[in-house]
């Protein structure tokens, strides 16, 4: 039996009772090694039977091209911005994730409405607005948040791109003259946005600073528990 | 929309004309900043011109299909923002009368008509003001029709309604489309206290009371511009 619930109301024309899949969130900055995770955990699901869809906020058909434009700056207003990330992230919720979950897949999402939210609310976006803006979305049955301390990061995204990227720095905000501070002092404004999403949303927050496999079990143990019954015989480790 | 409803803190006006295609809006709204461009009044004139990008966005998703009633909506909104955030606010703040050619009662018509419940259509567009006036024109179903054949204009698919499915033909479509837009604009003006305006009336009948209307309601003094 579906279980879907929506934050608030589900969108016109989808059907909650119809949703009988899984929706789980992985959420975390760049360099969080969010992508890797995920591999892992669905080789590890469709070995145990179940089918994954993975989704992420990659670009939608719809309006990809568009925020392509308005990343380069100055073009849109905030306001602007964050409602073509909301138009966005609902083509992609009601074109993919809605099947998805109908047919019954498991869906992991590479980040979800929390990191949109986020952006939003840490450049001043007033709470309420941003609420209701994604008061339609799909309630995860489990959010990871995978949590990297500030330095870590920086290192981190240093050692695979070799550079700071400009949005996940912050730079339009002015924090600071200087890239690297400027990064530092974003990424602990987010954290404190994700704290309080963490609180509201009730989600998990996973230790990134460990090794790899450390976190990889960590969140298998708990996946293992929710997908209890959808997995006949669930292998804990490979 | 109750929230909505509260008074705004700007020293500018805001006056809204909404109604169906056809209906006349665009001339009134001219004939009004006539008017008060001749009164010397500070007044901006902003129309609901849909931005390049967003038209580039319907276009794609008429093609494909794609188009939810949820990503209509945001997409609607994105592009009203933009016209908000970038001019009528800031006009508003700089204390002139912003005569909107449609404003958010619009997307609310529209967006009810495809689906969109009034909670999410309130919190969507709780950032904008509510118009100090708006003014209705309110015109029947048969004459839009008779209008739009008189123009010889084939409406848009996204005017007709399409996505919704509520008949193949394109023109029975728009018909019954621009049938349901009405119902809610009456339920609207109901609530919010909308001024009607007959609009089988000759242009300047209107005209004359919507500037009467105007002139009781808003102390055009106060826009005047200063003489140097």
């Amino acid at each position: 039996m579906s279980t879907a619930k929506c934050l608030a109301m589900p969108p016109p024309g989808v059907e909650l009772s119809r949703l009988i899949g899984k929706l789980i969130v992985i959420e975390g900055p760049d360099a969080s090694g969010r992508s890797t995770q995920i591999a892992h955990l669905s080789r590890w699901i469709e070995q145990a039977g179940c089918s994954v869809v993975q989704v992420g906020l990659k670009r939608s058909a719809l309006v990809g091209n568009e925020l392509e434009k308005a990343k380069q700056g100055n073009v849109l207003s905030p306001r602007t911005r964050s409602l073509f990330y909301a138009a966005d992230f609902y083509d992609q919720m009601e074109n993919d994730i809605v099947p998805a979950l109908c047919a019954g897949s498991i869906v992991i999402a590479d980040r979800y409405i929390f990191t949109l939210m986020a952006r939003d609310l840490v450049r001043g976006a007033e709470p309420q607005w941003v609420e209701s803006l994604y008061s339609r979305a799909i309630s995860p049955d489990a959010v990871y948040f995978l949590k990297v301390s500030p330095e870590q990061l920086a290192l981190r995204t240093l050692k695979s791109h070799q550079k700071l990227d400009y949005w996940e720095s912050g730079m339009d905000m002015s924090l600071s003259r200087d890239w690297f501070d400027c990064f530092d002092k974003y990424q602990r404004l987010i954290n404190q946005v994700f704290e309080s999403l963490q609180k509201k949303y009730k989600f998990d927050v996973i230790n990134a600073d460990q090794p790899v496999s450390a976190i990889q079990d960590d969140l298998r143990v708990r996946i293992g528990n929710l997908l209890k019954n959808e997995i006949v015989s669930i292998a804990r480790k490979e | 929309m109750k929230g909505n409803s509260k008074e705004h803190k700007y020293p500018g006006a805001l006056i809204a004309i909404e109604g169906l295609n056809g209906s006349g809006k665009s001339t009134q709204a001219h004939l009004l900043y006539e008017w008060l461009t001749g009164l010397k009044c500070r007044v901006f004139y902003s129309e609901w011109n849909t931005s390049e990008i967003v038209n580039e966005v319907y276009r794609r998703g008429k093609k494909s299909k794609m188009l939810t009633p949820t990503t209509f909506s945001l997409i609607n909104a994105t592009d009203f923002a933009d016209r908000y955030d970038r001019q009528i606010l800031p006009m508003l703040k700089g204390g002139f009368i912003v005569l909107c050619d449609r404003y958010i009662y619009t997307p609310y018509a529209v967006d009810r008509v495809r689906g969109c419940d009034e909670a999410w259509l309130h919190g969507l567009y709780q950032f904008a003001i509510p118009a100090d006036l708006v003014f209705y024109l309110d015109l029947p179903i048969h004459l839009t029709m008779e209008r739009l054949h008189d123009a010889r204009i084939e409406p848009s698919y996204f005017d007709a309604g399409m996505d919704l499915k509520l008949s193949q033909d394109l023109l029975e479509s728009y018909r019954l489309f621009q049938g349901r837009l009405h119902n809610e604009y009456l339920q609207m003006a109901n609530e919010h206290g909308f001024n009607l305006t007959d609009a089988t009336l000759t242009i300047s009948q209107q005209q004359h009371l919507i500037r009467q209307k105007i002139q009781k309601v808003i102390d055009l003094k106060r826009f005047k511009e200063r003489k140097d």
